[in-house]
């Protein structure tokens, strides 16, 4: 029992930073209809910053977190800028090659930089973010995840139910024409929709990092869980992007946790092919509203 | 005049051609209604003065289009909603998933200043029908307060020049009847300049202080709009009165008469 409540919490912690990375992917999919291959060297991209100004800046934790954040979000709207925009209106099926090749130069160029070994960082979690209950033990890193999941989902909700610009998000997302016609700025919506995707991929970054250590190749197949991830959930739906990854967090875990730790990483997998061969739209694709 | 479209020619994807030389103008505070059958050009002749041209790959090729005396043709919809040009879609394209408010508040997107309360107390006033439903998703609306919603949220931006694409699209007489009653008032109170898109000659000659008829891509006929109600040709094709003088020789009817109607 408190195994499993261990399991629990864990793939529950995992399924948020998950669920919230996959936000960020389907919130560029919402906007744009592009499917970012590049996710996963995003996530790579923030685990490396935070691991420079943690390790070798010597920078306090708190000060490199939120710089790290800063440069995430400014990266994914430089590269909506430098790359995707010129593309805009092109076929879709170039924009989204443009992203496998992204992913590509991503890897390459963390690869001349870093190389390819694990890094970890230090231990610098406090004592008191680990949980007990019964005989479970909740490792600090995991309540770290819980607490930053859920912080930065209440704030991406309050954005996008009350800032102006999170509105305009989803009326681009909504009907684009639409919202050219009353004058949204639909390249920034793009531009913004990329430099969050990027801002959340690099949490999700961090804290993997800090669980799984910081390798380009691991943290790049982690972020290609964002498929499974989305598919579970429905490609046009945030709140279904989270609850993929819950449920892809949870099943992971329980998995490595009773069958084998070497099925772990494919049961995600498993878990997008019988979900097409049954539902192809998703268990929470956004139900169509027909009646207009 | 507020709006001057001088001789413009449109083409879509470069070979496309629709428009053949058309020419209007708009004078500020007046009802200007565009009529045609469909694809005569009309939407085209709209998107062509919001710049919504540019994102279907269409251009003004030829002529200009002068808007407070500063030539506007082929700009983008971002920096011509900002000069205060509105254009409300054809078959309203409400944010199914946003409420009405959210929708109402998108509006004020080309707006420097944002502060929004009254206007939208402004929208509720012409629009009552939308107070009850504020909080719900859009998608669920009927069709009349679906056309009611993005008039309202066109007015949001505080148009100098709205541009209504066929608000009577698919809509039962008495809504439409409704709705052109609003339309109305909305210009004789704010004083808004508007052109009106219509199939439904008989409503839009109604409330319209001036008119022009299209066909091919071209304006065969213009006149004040109690006039055009008058005139035998659209009293027959587009009124559905029938002609009382008998029938005429088929060469002396004009080419846009012979096309088919709709009544
Ligand atoms: N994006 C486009 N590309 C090519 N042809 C178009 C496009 N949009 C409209 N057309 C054509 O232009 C003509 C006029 O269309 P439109 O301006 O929508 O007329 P109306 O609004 O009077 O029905 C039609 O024949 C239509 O098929
Ligand atoms: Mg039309």
């Amino acid at each position: 029992m408190d195994f499993f409540v261990q399991l629990l919490v864990n793939g529950l912690s995992v399924g948020f930073l998950y669920g919230i990375s996959a936000m960020g992917f389907v919130m560029i999919f919402k906007s744009s209809s592009v499917l970012n291959f590049a996710h996963g060297e995003l996530l790579a991209i923030g685990a490396y910053i935070f691991l420079v100004l943690a390790t070798e800046a010597h920078l306090p934790i708190y000060g490199a977190f939120i710089l790290t954040m800063l440069a995430c979000f400014s990266l994914g709207f430089i590269v909506e800028k430098l790359f995707l925009r010129p593309l805009i209106g092109e076929p879709l099926i170039f924009v989204i090659m443009l992203t496998v090749g992204l992913a590509a130069m991503f890897k390459g160029l963390i690869l001349l930089i870093w190389g390819g070994n694990l890094h970890t960082f230090p231990d610098f979690l406090p004592e008191w973010l680990t949980l007990t209950w019964g005989g479970a033990t909740v490792q600090p890193v995991y309540t770290l995840a819980l607490v930053a999941g859920v912080t930065f989902l209440a704030l991406f909700g309050l954005f996008f139910k009350f800032s102006s610009q999170g509105i305009y998000m989803r009326s681009v997302a909504d009907n684009q024409r639409a919202a050219l016609s009353l004058g949204v700025n639909v390249k920034n919506v793009f531009a913004l929709s990329w430099a969050i995707a990027a801002l959340v991929a690099g949490l999700s970054g961090i804290i993997l990092g800090i669980i799984n250590g910081v390798n380009v190749h691991d943290l790049s197949a982690i972020g290609l869980k964002v498929f499974p991830v989305v598919i579970l959930g429905g490609l046009d739906s945030i709140g279904g992007a989270i609850v993929g990854g819950l449920i892809i967090g949870l099943l992971e875990t329980l998995t490595g946790g009773y069958i084998s730790p070497s099925l772990r990483d494919v049961v995600p997998y498993i878990v997008l092919v019988v979900i097409l061969m049954l539902k192809p739209y998703g268990l929470f694709g956004q139900v169509e509203i027909e009646r207009v | 005049m507020l709006l001057k479209v001088n001789n413009i020619s449109v083409v879509y994807s470069d070979v496309i051609q629709i428009l053949k030389g058309v020419s209007l103008n708009v004078e500020k505070g007046k009802i200007v209604s565009l009529l045609g059958s469909n694809g005569s050009g009309k939407t085209s002749t709209l998107k062509a003065i919001s710049g919504l041209l540019k994102p279907e790959n269409g251009k003004v090729t030829d002529g200009e289009i002068i808007f407070q005396e500063r030539g506007i043709h082929n700009q983008s919809p971002e920096a011509i909603t900002r000069m205060g040009i509105i254009q409300v879609l054809e078959g309203r394209q409400p944010f199914k998933y946003l409420t009405i408010e959210e929708n109402l508040r998108v509006g004020t997107a080309a707006r420097r200043d944002r502060s929004c309360r009254q206007d939208l107390e402004m929208v509720y006033h012409y629009f009552p029908a939308l107070v009850a439903r504020r909080r719900s998703k859009a998608g669920y609306c009927s069709g009349g307060e679906l056309q009611m919603l993005v008039i309202g949220r066109a007015l949001m931006a505080k148009p100098e020049l709205l541009l209504l694409d066929e608000p009577s699209l698919g809509l039962a007489p008495l809504i439409v009847k409704e709705i052109f009653g609003i339309i109305k008032k909305i210009n004789e109170e704010q004083g808004a300049t508007i052109v009106l898109v219509e199939q439904n000659a008989n409503m839009a000659l109604q409330i319209a202080h001036y008119g022009y008829v299209m066909e091919n891509g071209k304006i065969v006929m213009e006149g004040q709009a109690e006039e055009l109600v008058e005139n035998p040709d659209i009293k027959e094709f587009y009124l559905g009165v029938g002609a009382a003088g008998g029938a005429r020789a088929y060469r002396d009817v004009k080419s846009y008469r012979r096309r088919k109607r709709w009544f």
